[in-house]
């Protein structure tokens, strides 16, 4: 199955991952020959398979306690801003 | 030498004050000094946090309170968020964080007394076969052809852990596995790698690659000091809800249990066409020495084994586009300069931050989501999981274990490397189908080729009976009689 740009570029739009006209062609190129070789599962009958949802290993999930185990750790949830005011992460200006 | 000895033998040693803890870390810190330059197996080295760890286990050990791992110098996947120590998933676009808080592996092998000497190398967001991702520049593979210097790859993700573990300048690492990131580099570096159960370790505070598939697990130079460190690694975690709340047993005891009686599977769909007769033959080699050691040999079939790659490569990029959403430069990591508003901002970011690879599982991984492309992808990728499940399922009700190669191929060369994506992901096709059926597995180092580079077979068990493994894993490596060193390792090419 090939790819066309157009769909490329949508592709690249949702991921919010920038790419120039070089780089999406390559994009398409690639996610092309993928999904030619992904195609082998055209073959298999999957009538009636559930679908495997996680890893079905462990038994039922534990509920636990509804309780706040954390916080008032502002300074440590800042730690790694890449731009901040006071309390507060900053981004550009998207409100005019 | 110090740096020779396995885990089991220095912690031995600890105790019969043979050697100090701070001696035994000094070794290693002065080989990491010396070899890192040219393996670049750490991203991070943390020597003074070492050795001062060092000097608090030769405390407790002289106050006789010291648990499994006191004093055992160890590298740390850069996937596993260390408190205080910048953890980078090898990727640029999180190459300054600083965790405010430690992973649950990582804290259980730090309560359990290890030393961490540094972070180590891996495919940028362990997204890769062969440790060329890395935004920190790839990993050599200490082992070589003979008579040829070029530069072997260690293998990925995993490929800094394998290479340091092989290389002598850590007695054990950490590793994670979503499709044979542990196994596949311990095969290719010669060395031992646990990948457990799916729900067997914690994954909390470990960077998410795809959720259903990662698993951490040891790697190390023989299969008692893997079961060493899974014993500290394993165990329910409340923080995490896919952590299964079963029991940890004393995986070490497993080593040299009697196999008399008990079933291997030889999958003949593991006979892929094309394959080298060097793989083949220590495949039979494997099959001999288990039946020696009283296994019986049983043939089994595992229809769905030439599907799980391509599986692979829908579930985990979808599941890796969403994991990795989170990257966007706005609470933290790099922020790329000069957005004129906030879309632009994510584009930017994401585009200079993230390398190559993983820009194309991502974007792989949004399209097989997409509106309209789900049900063709992602659900049929699902179901056909479910029928490799099956397969594995269905063979366990006949056999105890499987023995089957762990790679296709030795390691390659560095300028070897496909360009083609899909011939990189073929390096995976024999590990995957374990992983997405999330089933215990191991590679055990067994024979060198004829060129020099070690081969591994690999053992798959059934969930959460990692002792079967670990009990047919030492036999077979003690059969196999695997005593091959590296040419470049601490204190040889020093």
């Amino acid at each position: 199955m090939s790819l066309d740009l157009a769909t490329t570029r949508r592709i690249a739009k949702l991921a919010r991952i920038g790419l120039d006209d070089q780089e999406i062609e390559a994009v398409r190129a690639q996610l092309g020959g993928i999904l030619g070789w992904i195609e082998i599962l055209d073959e298999v009958d999957v009538e009636g398979v559930p679908p495997m949802v996680g890893t079905s290993v462990t038994t039922t999930l534990k509920p636990r306690e509804d309780v706040v185990t954390d916080g008032n750790c502002q300074d440590k949830v800042l730690s790694n801003a890449p731009d901040r005011e006071g309390p507060f992460f900053t981004v550009p200006k998207v409100v005019e | 030498m110090l740096t020779d000895l396995t885990i089991a033998q220095a912690s031995e040693g600890l105790r019969k004050k043979e050697f100090s803890a701070v001696e035994l870390t000094k070794a290693h810190t002065d080989a990491v000094e010396t070899l890192n330059g040219r393996i670049n197996a750490y991203i991070t080295v943390t020597s003074d946090l070492a050795l001062e760890a060092a000097k608090k286990a030769d405390a407790q050990l002289v106050s006789g309170d010291a648990p499994a791992l006191t004093g055992i110098p160890l590298g740390i996947k850069d996937l596993f968020c260390t408190n205080g120590v910048r953890t980078t998933a090898a990727s640029k676009i999180i190459g300054n964080f600083v965790p405010p808080y430690e992973s649950t592996v990582t804290a259980k092998l730090l309560e359990n007394g290890a030393i961490f000497l540094g972070k180590t190398n891996l495919d940028e967001f362990a997204m890769g076969s062969a440790n060329l991702t890395s935004a920190f520049g790839g990993v050599e593979n200490p082992w070589h052809r003979k008579g040829d210097p070029s530069v072997m790859v260690p293998g990925g993700s995993s490929g800094g852990s394998a290479a340091a573990v092989a290389a002598h300048i850590a007695m054990g690492a950490t590793g994670t596995d979503t499709g044979g990131s542990i196994r596949q580099p311990a095969a290719y570096c010669g060395i031992v790698g646990l990948k457990p159960t799916y729900g067997r370790c914690s994954r909390w505070g470990t960077i998410a690659f795809a959720s259903s598939l990662d698993q951490a697990g040891p790697m190390t130079r023989t299969v008692e000091d893997a079961a060493i460190m899974l014993t500290a690694m394993a165990g329910h975690d409340p923080k995490d809800s896919t952590c299964a709340d079963i029991a940890v047993p004393d995986y070490r005891a497993a080593c040299g249990r009697s196999l008399k009686g008990l079933r291997v599977g030889i999958p003949a769909e593991y006979r892929a066409p094309g394959m080298s007769e060097e793989i083949l033959a220590v495949w039979q080699k494997g099959i001999d020495l288990l039946r020696e050691a009283g296994c019986e040999i049983v043939d089994v079939s595992l229809p769905h084994t030439k599907y799980g790659l391509a599986t692979y490569y829908i579930i985990a990029p979808a599941e890796c586009s969403s994991n990795l959403a989170r990257y966007d430069g706005v609470r933290f990591g790099e922020r790329a300069e000069g957005a004129t508003s906030l879309d632009d901002l994510y584009e930017k970011t994401r585009h200079n931050g993230f390398g190559e690879e993983v820009r194309r599982r991502i974007l792989m991984g949004t399209y097989v989501l997409s509106a309209g492309y789900y049900d063709a992808y992602y659900l049929k990728a699902q179901k056909v999981r479910t029928l490799i499940q099956r397969d594995f399922t269905h063979a366990f009700e006949k056999v105890d274990v499987l023995l089957t190669p762990t790679a296709p191929t030795a390691a390659f060369a560095r300028d070897e490397k496909p360009e083609d994506p899909v011939q990189m992901y073929l390096n995976d096709i024999f590990t995957v189908p374990a992983s997405m059926a999330g089933q215990p597995a191991m590679s055990v180092p067994v024979a060198l080729d004829s060129k020099g580079l070690p081969l591994g077979l690999q053992l798959i068990g059934k969930h959460f009976d990692e002792e079967t493994i670990i009990a047919v894993g030492s036999a077979l490596e003690k059969a196999a009689g695997f005593t091959a060193r590296p040419d470049l390792r601490a204190g040889v090419s020093a």
